[in-house]
């Protein structure tokens, strides 16, 4: 899928149409995943209220389009690893919204069998290497998966994800230089919302243009607006053919927004309404919507249709991790060690 | 058939041989390339592997053993090397919360079939933050199993089951013991893990130690043996998951167990043995148990500090006849 641009393209010469550079089956493909995304977390924020999903819990709403680029910008084979706000990177993989929604209900048929809960999804079959729970640590994890897909000479990449809060950890310096050294195929993506829990990016750096710290590594590097789906997908692009190229890592800020707090306790009483409206204004689910009306993409009946089955998926989702059975909890001593008969301690 | 080598000798062979057994396996971390290694243990790899599967690291513990835990998630089989365990306390975010725990958050579906190696312990006067052991740190933490030895066959055994076995595995040897020779077989073996030796048969007391302490243990024994006191000696080989049956065996037979451990006192894996031989022995022990640590203090940088630091045949007899209720 790596030439969606040239693909869209084509579709539309033979068309006829030039308002938008895309097809009209990807702009319909991203604007279902952001709003599957949208409506998972609303049902999310939901069933928390209802103490229905525990623990810490992070929503991505505002922050989908990143999701969408991911849909269209990568090829099979490729692998993704990113933090804790991760409920609509694991979707955008095309993880089952019923399984995901059943995990963070802590539900048996969970992703993980209700082990990790709203930090940690994690699924083989589709190249999701997990939410990682600590700020900053997957940025040498999927620096060492995409050490694999070259030690192996695959095509693939490996897409890591991490908040500003996470630039500033040692664990990223290292993995650059090793990265560049080594000119290893990971695609960093700093998820650039402006505030790491409630400090804002200026606050704890002197350097606010995250990229630039690609900079003293000799690491390519951009920052790409985040509320359009179609820079975002762009930018993956492009970031994802230097690596395919061989000219090992590539760093992308993305500069988007969070409209909840950092988790469900957050009051976000650290930013104003004005800037909350601001990007309110730049809402990517809705703007896309409007994007394919106004310029005739597909028609609102074709919209509604899309929502009317999203709708239907996510309550069913509830549905589903409502009625599953809750795990046993003797299932604690599985997944530990590989080793059958290990002997635990009592 | 077997040779004398010593023990730098057998850990590269371990080493080697799972290389050329699987290509998914490699060595990485300081020095252990161009330089052939901080203490030469991996001398030659680089010219039999290749700059491919034998990697020079810079110095970012924390780093590469993300890398390594990450290639592990995804089919490679990973031998990390620290230069020592005390610098790999940078990297234990790495070790304990992504290598240890990818199993259970993904519900089984990643694994991690990484081994993290290195010395542990002192190593002559090397002062503070280069005289530690990490092995109860380790195997405290659910997901890892833990191997720490010295003698040069079973070392060399336990590495190859290392590199084979599916889940994480630390494994911590000793700056001043690479030098040391044994016998070691010429044909291909697998040593298990979880398994400890009895090093030397007795009668009168049991005495259990594991990595360098076990020359402390058995040069005490031997000491013993001239004053008529029969010492059995257990080499635990692997802290986790412990082969607490072995030593029960030998206490049910001798009812007195000195612990010798090099790591300091509190919390560490004398204390497990202590716990688990009262609980699964309690009626045979006709002493409390008494162990023998490292003080618990940091080490100090001079000779006396260290001779006062560390545990020597002396304390382990003094231990012995504590036990046995005979004068000191």
């Amino acid at each position: 899928m790596a030439s969606v641009i040239e693909k869209g393209k084509k579709k539309i010469k033979s068309n006829g149409k030039a308002k938008s550079a895309y097809s009209k089956e990807t702009y319909l493909e991203w604007y279902e995943m952001m709003l599957r995304i949208r409506r998972f977390e609303e049902a999310t924020l939901m069933a928390y209220g209802q103490q229905k999903v525990r623990g810490f819990c992070h929503v991505y709403i505002g922050q989908e389009a990143i999701a969408g680029g991911l849909v269209s910008a990568l090829i099979p084979g490729d692998k993704i690893v990113t933090a804790y706000r991760q409920h609509g990177i694991a979707l955008s993989r095309g993880m089952d919204s019923k399984s995901c929604m059943a995990e963070l209900f802590g539900k048996s048929t969970g992703c993980v069998k209700g082990k990790g809960g709203s930090m940690h999804f994690f699924s083989k079959a589709h190249d999701y290497f997990g939410g990682n729970g600590i700020v900053g640590a997957q940025i040498p994890i999927g620096t060492g998966i995409a050490f694999a897909e070259k030690y192996k000479g695959t095509n693939n990449l490996c897409v890591t994800m991490f908040g500003d809060g996470a630039s500033r950890q040692g664990a990223l310096y290292e993995s650059f230089n090793m990265a560049m050294t080594w000119k290893i195929p990971v695609l960093y993506i700093v998820e650039n919302n402006g505030y790491a829990m409630g400090t804002s990016v200026d606050r704890t750096s002197n350097v606010t243009d995250i990229h630039t710290v690609g900079d003293a590594f000799d690491m390519a590097h951009e920052a790409i607006d985040g509320m359009h789906v179609e820079k975002v997908h762009e930018g993956l692009v492009r970031a994802a053919e230097h690596i395919r190229a061989g000219n090992g890592p590539y760093f992308l800020e993305i500069k988007t927004y969070r409209y909840k707090g950092h988790s469900v306790s957050d009051p976000a009483k650290y930013r104003t309404k004005e800037e909350l409206n601001h990007y309110k204004g730049l809402d990517p689910v809705k703007n896309t919507e409007l994007k394919i009306l106004e310029d005739k993409i597909a028609s609102k009946d074709e919209i509604q249709a899309i929502k009317d089955k999203i709708k239907i998926e996510i309550k069913e989702a509830v549905k589903f991790a409502e009625e599953s059975p809750l795990p046993d909890g003797k299932g604690l001593y599985e997944d530990n060690y590989l080793q059958k008969d290990f002997p635990f301690l009592t | 058939m077997s040779r004398i080598i010593t023990l730098r000798d057998a850990l590269r062979e371990a080493m080697s041989e799972e290389m050329r057994r699987d290509e998914n396996v490699f060595l990485m971390g300081e020095e252990v390339a161009e330089y052939n290694g901080a203490y030469k243990v991996s001398k030659g790899m680089l010219e039999e592997f290749g700059e491919k599967r034998v990697i020079d690291t810079p110095i970012a513990e924390l780093g590469f053993t993300g890398i390594g835990v990450g290639a592990a998630m995804n089919g490679l089989r990973p031998i990390v090397e620290f230069m020592t365990w005390n610098f790999a306390i940078l990297a234990f975010d790495q070790i304990v919360n992504n290598a240890a725990k990818t199993l259970s958050q993904s519900a089984g579906q990643f694994s991690c079939p990484i081994v993290f190696r290195g010395p542990s312990g002192s190593a002559g006067q090397l002062a503070q933050q280069h005289s530690q052991t990490f092995e109860s740190w380790m195997a405290n933490c659910p997901g890892l199993k833990v191997i720490s030895i010295i003698d040069p066959a079973d070392s060399k055994g336990l590495l190859k089951s290392a590199i084979r076995d599916e889940d994480p595995v630390c494994f911590m040897e000793s700056e001043v013991m690479y030098g040391m020779k044994g016998e070691v077989p010429e044909e291909e073996y697998l040593t298990p893990i979880g398994v400890a030796a009895v090093r030397k048969e007795g009668t009168d007391v049991t005495i259990v130690s594991y990595n360098k302490m076990m020359e402390e243990a058995k040069a005490a024994a031997a000491e013993l043996e001239k004053e008529g006191i029969s010492a059995e000696v257990i080499d635990l080989r692997t802290i986790k998951p412990l082969d607490y049956e072995t030593i029960v065996k030998s206490v049910k037979k001798t009812n007195r167990l000195v612990v010798v451990d090099e790591a300091w006192p509190f919390a560490g894996v004398s204390a497990e043995v202590t716990y688990q031989l009262q609980k699964y022995a309690f009626d045979y022990l006709d002493a409390p148990i008494v162990r023998v640590n490292s003080a618990d203090t940091s080490l100090a940088y001079s000779a006396p500090y260290v001779e006062e630091y560390l545990p020597n045949p002396k304390k382990i007899i003094d231990a012995v006849k504590s036990v046995m209720y005979v004068g000191a």
